[in-house]
């Protein structure tokens, strides 16, 4: 990515998301519990193909690290996840209707 | 939409990202399950997850600008911020935590930037999350590559006999630039000092505001 042409800096900025806002907390909290660190974070993104920085946003890279490394480590199984996922997208069809608390 | 938590949005006025609107994603799915799976195998609670989003949420450049503005003023602890950033800025109430800050000054020869190539590393105790900009995948990519444009884009052209130094940031390495403190501000406080310190300058992409900018304090007494 360093080195690589690229165009103007774009100066749009965004309000973060809850659901954005959420991922950079899991991470911060799962890390500080000494489930993985932040290199480990950064390692799937280093494996990550190009085309996920391209058509991935920068959530969607974290949460995806996240997931792999909690994975790693134990505290979940893929089978967990999978379920759990399904059951989510049963509830609904936008982020509200899907969190439940 | 029972649990949109707008106390949680940012009232700044930017527009959301499209991602608000969308239909559910998949990887919002993703989120949903690990916060659930965590908090109800005990890993973490979702109070936990709340007060970790206002604490990000209360983190700003200003914090950044009270170190500034203290190594400006301050002689000692100047020293102590070259020599140990993670110390210097844990002492005033901002911890990085187990990563390794370093605090590099911009002088009349030299001027800092500081970028991450992979992603979006970024001194978050003094200066809250990153812009997007600093995320996007052109600065990234360029401010490696042709400093002096980049800083061009950002209003800030340099003398050719200064010196860009291009500081890459990484997972437990983060870095704070030290403007040079402005001329014009000798019996400056502290606190005024601040004032002139915006995030860019602790970037690299900007410089402090002018001087002249910022009001004269009432007279006391």
């Amino acid at each position: 990515m360093g080195g690589d042409a690229a165009g103007p800096i774009p100066t749009e900025q965004h309000d973060f998301s809850l659901w954005e806002k959420r991922v950079d907390a899991l991470m911060v909290i799962a890390s500080s519990r000494g489930h993985f660190t932040v290199d480990g974070l950064r390692r799937v993104l280093e494996d990550m193909s190009p085309e996920s920085f391209e058509t991935m946003t920068y959530y969607e890279r974290w949460i995806a690290s996240v997931n792999q490394n909690l994975i790693e480590s134990g505290v979940y199984t893929t089978a967990e996840l999978a379920e759990r996922m399904s059951e989510i997208a049963a509830r609904g069809t936008t982020y509200g209707e899907a969190s439940r608390e | 939409m029972p649990h949109d938590h707008h106390d949680h949005l940012s009232p700044s006025g930017h527009p959301y990202r499209p991602d608000d609107d969308h239909p559910l994603t998949y990887w919002q799915q993703m989120e949903i399950a690990i916060r659930e799976i965590l908090i109800e195998k005990g890993v973490t609670t979702a109070a936990e997850i709340n007060a970790q989003i206002d604490t990000m949420d209360a983190r700003s450049p200003a914090n950044g600008a009270t170190v500034i503005a203290r190594a400006w003023t301050d002689p000692a602890f100047h020293a102590a911020l070259l020599d140990d950033a993670s110390a210097a800025s844990a002492s005033m109430g901002f911890d990085i935590g187990p990563l390794k800050l370093i605090a590099v000054e911009n002088t009349q020869d030299v001027h800092n930037v500081i970028v991450c190539t992979l992603c979006s590393c970024y001194p978050r105790n003094l200066l809250g999350l990153p812009p997007d900009w600093y995320k996007s995948r052109a600065y990234r990519s360029r401010t490696v590559k042709e400093p002096r444009k980049v800083l061009a884009e950002f209003g800030v052209t340099l003398p050719d006999h200064v010196t860009v130094r291009v500081h890459d940031s990484t997972a437990d390495m983060r870095y704070i630039v030290v403007p040079a403190r402005p001329d014009g501000t000798d019996n400056w406080s502290a606190d005024r000092l601040a004032k002139l310190v915006t995030r860019d300058s602790m970037i690299g992409t900007g410089l402090p505001k002018d001087p002249g900018t910022i009001a004269q304090p009432l007279p006391s007494g």
